[in-house]
């Protein structure tokens, strides 16, 4: 069996994602009970910056396969590479950011190299070679311990915002440059473009999200809620309710089949808080609920709750908070 | 055109779960098709509708998994199948693909295979892409619309919903494609269906119809250990109701509370 434990810096066209930074935060502590190194893989085209960034993090090494078949991340290409560095290096640990990419890679590595990963934990416990970690399951309602004894390597993918970030340290690290496996002609799935990409904080990043559900009766009853979260810098989500009547577009929905969610604060404004809708945001640190009705579900899970007519209460909230934070 | 769509038996989204010595238990809420899976059945009745051919529907599961694939059927799907074996009882998403795969590669001419992006139940999201990688096939996970499906250049285009945005891209046929809600709005079972549904002979395999016997009874090598189930400790108050003579001085106290909380 190998040792080592390994991170994979994930990113959006070079640009690294903060729950990159929580999975380097899980490594270095893992890798100290263990008395190992921590490895980042840093996969993309043209990512000197990122490299240097992660250089910021990481005492030990980098792998950098710097490649224009590396441009989108693509499972394929991204998999290929990863495994075969895995036969060369073999670490015990792998750890992935549990998003969009890091599911994917998790589950080709999971078939490629024969073992079960575990996605989306929210607690790692090492202790020599065993290893157990805690997954919600079942739309948060229950949480499973799952144990990893026995698994090489044992691949583990993070929920974002379960961990805290990692601190920057002075180290320099060791710079391992690879090739890429495949050519482009290998690899099945092309990148065309990008749409919409958003300027925003993406929901699964946000620290602090402001949603907004039926109880804001039109599209346009969404301004007092986007000024909100402008002023708090924050992510506008939204209950199912609201985006199935067309007043907001499904990528801010929040809830079992929209985004799972894990900011510090998360103002629900007119959401009923049905159990569907709780599934996306109940481990919030700090939930505030708007509402008219003292009964409304969300009162349960809402450590704050106002009841108010959000069209009321939200301008005062906002010019009190404008104040404030000037 | 042969599509196939996997779906799944979960418990109701709104049931209620409990752990008894340590197995999970939903009292009598009623079991479901997975929700994600409606998207993925509806699309791939669309494609049927636009470019025929037909759609099957697997599901692996114990006997009563059958009740997923009459609902699937009453929606539209011409087929059943259910991989159902005495040996089997708590796969994880590895050996799950891996069985979904071999099934798969003994249909006749899958061009398409739809999976939902998740199952409610254990909400891992494999194993879509890990059949993708089985079958060798293009893999598109998060797919918010089929652009394009061009069967004489065996090619299809996607737009995929990521984190940051939308992607577009491409691949060849045969793909297996997993889709988020935005897709669709999926049907509901029509009069007819449930009829025909209700006569359906649903195809059963067992471990040993795909040859699988041996390899996976070998005893889940590498496979994860789901050790202990536990509840969630709730929060066992209600929320602090926020009061004060008017709005404002909600508004301030509700300041307050949030900086003394560190969260703005
Ligand atoms: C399989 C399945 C999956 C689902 N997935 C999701 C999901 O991912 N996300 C999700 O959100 N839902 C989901 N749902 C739907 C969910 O069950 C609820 O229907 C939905 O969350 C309700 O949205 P809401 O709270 O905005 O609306 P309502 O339940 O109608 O609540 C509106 C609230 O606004 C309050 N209100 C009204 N006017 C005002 C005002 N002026 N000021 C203050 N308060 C006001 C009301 O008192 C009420 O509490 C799912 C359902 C199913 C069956
Ligand atoms: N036992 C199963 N039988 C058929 N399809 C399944 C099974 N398990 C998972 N799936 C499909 O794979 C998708 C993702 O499930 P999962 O990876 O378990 O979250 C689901 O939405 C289903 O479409």
């Amino acid at each position: 069996m190998g040792s080592g434990v390994w991170v994979y810096i994930d990113h959006f066209r070079s640009n690294p994602l903060a729950a990159s930074w929580e999975a380097m935060s899980v490594a270095k502590l893992v890798a100290s009970k263990l008395e190992t190194s921590v490895t980042s893989l840093v996969f993309g085209n043209q990512i000197g910056q990122l490299v240097e960034e992660t250089s910021k993090y990481v005492s030990d090494t980098i792998i950098v396969c710097d490649d224009h078949t590396m441009e989108d991340f693509r499972v394929e290409a991204y998999g290929a590479l990863a495994a075969q560095l895995y036969q060369e290096y073999e670490p015990q640990i792998i750890l992935l950011p549990a998003t969009s990419r890091g599911r994917d890679l998790s589950a080709f590595l999971s078939m490629k190299l024969g073992v079960g990963v575990v996605t989306d934990c929210i607690d790692v416990d090492v202790e020599g070679e065993y290893t157990k970690v805690m997954r919600p399951v079942y739309a948060g309602k229950l949480n499973a311990k799952i144990s990893l004894d026995g698994l090489h390597p044992q691949i583990i993918s993070l929920r974002p915002r379960a961990f805290p970030e990692a601190e920057e340290c002075n180290g320099a690290p060791k710079i391992i440059e690879v090739e890429a496996v495949l050519s482009e002609s290998d690899i099945m799935v092309k990148v065309l473009d990008y749409s919409d990409s958003r300027g925003d904080v993406s929901l699964t990043d946000a620290n602090i999200i402001v949603s907004g559900g039926r109880g804001v009766g039109g599209p346009e009853g969404f301004n007092p809620v986007r000024e909100l979260a402008d002023v708090l810098d924050a992510s506008v989500g939204a209950s199912r309710a609201a985006v199935d009547s067309g007043w907001i577009s499904y990528d801010h929905q929040v809830g079992q089949t929209g985004r799972t969610v894990s900011p510090d604060l998360y103002i629900a404004c007119g959401i009923s808080g049905a159990i569907q809708h709780q599934a996306g945001m109940r481990t919030s640190k700090i939930i505030v609920a708007i509402n008219k009705d003292i009964d409304a579900p969300i009162m349960k899970l809402a450590h704050y709750g106002i009841v108010a007519d959000l069209f009321e209460f939200l301008p005062i909230f906002i010019a009190e908070l404008k104040s404030y934070l000037k | 055109m042969h599509n196939l769509v996997c779906i799944k038996h979960t418990p109701d989204s709104a049931a209620k779960m409990l752990v008894e010595n340590g197995q999970v238990s939903w009292g009598d809420a009623p079991m479901v098709v997975n929700p994600w899976d409606e998207y993925a059945i509806e699309e791939a009745l669309s494609v049927r509708d636009k470019l025929g051919g037909r759609v099957t529907a697997l599901t692996m599961g114990p006997e009563s998994s059958k009740e997923a694939l009459k609902t699937a059927i009453a929606m539209g799907c011409d087929h059943g199948i259910l991989i159902s074996d005495e040996s089997m009882s708590s796969y994880d998403a590895r050996i799950t693909s891996i069985v979904i795969s071999k099934a798969i590669a003994k249909l006749d001419n899958v061009q398409l295979v739809f999976f939902g992006k998740q199952a409610i139940d254990g909400d891992t999201g494999l194993v879509p892409m890990s059949v993708a990688y089985t079958l060798g096939w293009s893999g598109f996970s998060y797919v918010a619309e089929l652009a394009e499906i061009d069967i004489d250049n065996e090619s299809i285009g996607v737009i995929r919903l990521l984190e940051e945005g939308r992607q577009s891209c491409s691949g060849k046929l045969p793909a297996v494609i997993s889709v988020v809600k935005e897709i669709n709005e999926p049907r509901y079972p029509s009069f007819v269906g449930i009829r025909k549904a209700s006569k359906a002979e649903i195809q059963v395999l067992t471990l040993d119809d795909l040859e699988l016997g041996d390899q996976i009874s070998s005893k889940h090598n590498g496979s994860l250990n789901w050790s202990e189930l536990q509840e969630i400790p709730r929060k066992s108050t209600d929320a602090e109701i926020v009061e004060g003579s008017d709005l404002n001085s909600i508004a301030s106290e509700l300041v307050e509370k949030l900086i003394e909380d560190k969260v703005i």
